[in-house]
């Protein structure tokens, strides 16, 4: 060895110990990397606390998932698209009805003329709620369905039973029942575990009134290429109705779950709330369906009476799952949390992102997986669809106001009730199919041609419910067309 | 005598050190064809997953479409690609989705002509043009692995 090393100096010595050294310690730097990542990848969760039907509280859950939790929490802040959201310093997002006042004009004598507001993220649902100034006038308990998590309490006014303790709940006021969801501790935004079984953490759907309302529209004939095992089930013996939380599919409930809430619906105090797709998803089908339903009374379904008019008009919600139904992506087998909650890598691991937002705001992810284009080329197709959308919308609004003109005018000339009766039918179609497409959270992106299809038809009807008042000594020139 | 023999023992520590890093990351794997390989580090599972659910599936594994056929080109590629990807996991700090890189899809589209040439050498210019022009995968996107399987990146 001696004889070997004969000839190195101490400082060669000294150099080839650290050289070694640096090495050994860069490869075991390599070896506990490579273990790290073999290690997140057969990571699935800890169960730290225990989590049960009642569990109403994410950050229980979020001990548990905390990658999950972690996202969820982003839900706070403050994010904004060219036409939605809220990205602001003020405390509440801009009102809606001061930046386009024919929204206002439209909803005179609903509580939506008073206070009507840019979105916020889901952190926020039952805080705004329990604050818009919409409250000042009465609401119905029915609101919570979708802005609480609420089933631990629909079990409780239905002696264990939600679908039974639901049909009660329209009875309630709101600040009553809000209070009692307040004192049984479960005063939460939408949670964990209204999307996911506590003991298998599956997707399932807990909501009563999309539940009744998806076996409706599985009932119903209308077509659903976009949903196979709806199809599938109409083909089956039809023993049991159609229950998504057994016979969807994964990509389906991956929609289903969003589906519990961003639809359109009937939410006052005269019925239970109703999810209208007896006739199908289409604005269509859905004024079919509200044309066809009476109230206890006999009198036709109306959401409110318009303050100038007098006209039985139908406010719409926000029919994202609707309007989506009639695009390109849902035919194409794509849900809606392919591009609102997509998957994202943490190390080795895959999780679906809980920070619910505008897949705008994360377009690698969202839109790239599939459309192998620039994100700058993305973007701008986005904004084209969008750009052309508000151009209709403010169109139709325009129309709208012409006709709320139109009919004030005959009145002030003195036309009767009878006399106006054929403009305002016409204002009843007109302001559904416009506010079916402004109330949406897409600005027509769900499905453009769709949307601009029932925009066209919104500026006809109030074009034609205009020339209706003008002409009302005729008794209206035109009526609407038979479909 | 201390001199002597501690470098003998600390080259001895790194080459025992290293051999099991080699063996615990499977690194004899990555000689072999086998597709699992290419799972090893879990980023190309959502690729793996849509290869299954593929028209070629019965007939190609990764590496017939995706490496060169000839012995020098394919370890040249093999090396290449490996030097890239390691460094990548191991730093996390590549684009995502992943895509294809050029050199990459040169290999792709000569590996969709080594079996189906006699079909498409009509329709196929042979001429160098831009690698875009005549990519069979440009259309055909599904051939190799079904439906886009989605996979977004890091926060």
């Amino acid at each position: 060895m001696k004889r070997y090393l004969r000839g190195w100096s101490t400082t060669g010595v000294l150099a080839l110990v650290a050289i070694v050294a640096v090495a050994t310690a860069g490869v075991t730097a390599l070896l506990v990397n490579i273990f790290e990542r073999k290690a997140e990848a057969t990571q699935t969760y800890v169960s730290l606390a225990e989590i049960t039907e009642d569990t109403t509280d994410p950050a229980e859950w979020g001990i548990n998932f905390p990658r999950q939790y972690d996202s969820y929490l982003r839900t706070a802040e403050a994010t904004r698209t060219r036409f939605g959201g809220h990205g602001g310093s003020e405390a509440l997002p801009e009102q809606k009805i001061e930046r386009d006042p024919w929204l206002q004009r439209m909803f005179r004598g609903y509580a939506f003329s008073i206070d009507y507001r840019d979105r916020r993220g889901h952190a926020y649902m039952l805080v705004d709620q329990e604050q818009t100034e919409r409250q000042t006038k009465p609401q119905t308990g029915s609101c919570l369905h979708c802005h609480a998590s609420i089933m631990p309490l629909y079990r409780e006014l239905g002696d264990g039973d939600a679908m039974a303790g639901f049909a009660e709940s329209y009875k309630y006021s709101y600040k009553d029942l809000n209070a009692k969801l307040h004192d049984m501790g479960h005063g939460h935004a939408v949670s964990c575990v209204d999307c996911h079984d506590p003991d298998t953490m599956a997707l399932r759907v807990t909501r009563p009134g999309f539940i009744y309302g998806i076996q409706a529209l599985a009932e119903g004939g209308a077509e659903v290429p976009h949903l196979p095992t709806v199809q599938k089930w109409r083909e089956s013996s039809r023993a049991e109705p159609y229950d998504p939380n057994v016979d969807a599919s994964r990509t389906e409930m991956r929609s289903f779950v969003c589906a519990q809430c961003h639809v359109e619906y009937y939410c006052a105090n005269k019925m239970p709330l109703t999810f209208p797709w007896g006739d199908g998803l289409t604005a269509d089908n859905v004024e079919k369906f509200w044309d066809e339903t009476t109230f206890d009374d006999g009198q036709r379904f109306f959401d409110y009476k318009h303050a100038e008019t007098g006209a039985e008009v139908l406010k719409a919600q926000h029919p994202e799952f609707e309007l989506w139904s009639q695009g390109i992506h849902a035919r194409s087998g794509v849900a809606c949390a392919d591009c609102h909650m997509p998957y994202q890598r943490e190390g080795a691991s895959k999780v679906s992102d809980h920070w619910v937002r505008s897949p705008l705001l994360n377009v690698n992810r969202a839109c790239q997986t599939c459309h192998r284009i620039s994100e700058d080329e993305i973007l701008a197709r986005v904004d084209t669809i969008q750009q052309r959308n508000f151009d209709l919308l403010q169109r139709g609004g325009a129309a709208i106001v012409a006709l709320l003109d139109a009919v004030q005018k005959a009145r002030e000339e003195g036309a009767t009730d009878e006399q106006i009766k054929p403009a305002l039918e016409l204002q009843r179609k007109a302001q559904w199919r416009l506010d079916f497409i402004a109330a949406e959270n897409s600005m027509g992106f769900h499905a453009p041609q769709e949307a601009a299809r029932v925009l066209g038809e919104a500026a006809d009807y109030a074009r034609q419910g205009q020339i209706a008042a003008m002409s009302w000594r005729e008794g209206g020139a035109t009526q609407a067309p038979k479909p | 005598m201390m001199f002597v023999g501690l470098p003998a023992i600390l080259v001895g520590i790194l080459l025992g050190v290293g051999a099991y890093t080699f063996l615990y990351a499977e690194g004899l794997s990555y000689l072999s064809d086998d597709p699992e390989t290419c799972i090893n580090c879990h980023i190309m599972q959502a690729q793996y997953d849509s290869w299954q659910k593929s028209s070629h599936h019965a007939v190609a594994v990764c590496v017939d479409c995706h490496l060169p056929h000839d012995f020098l080109g394919k370890y040249f590629a093999k090396a290449d690609n490996g030097w890239h990807h390691s460094k990548a996991f191991t730093l996390q700090n590549f684009h995502e989705p992943i895509m294809i890189k050029a050199s990459n899809a040169r290999i792709l589209q000569d590996n969709c002509l080594a079996c189906h040439d006699d079909l498409v050498h009509e329709v196929v210019a042979r001429v160098d043009g831009p690698a875009e022009e005549v990519r069979c995968v440009h259309c055909h996107v599904t051939a190799g692995h079904g439906e886009t399987a989605g996979l977004g990146g890091p926060e």
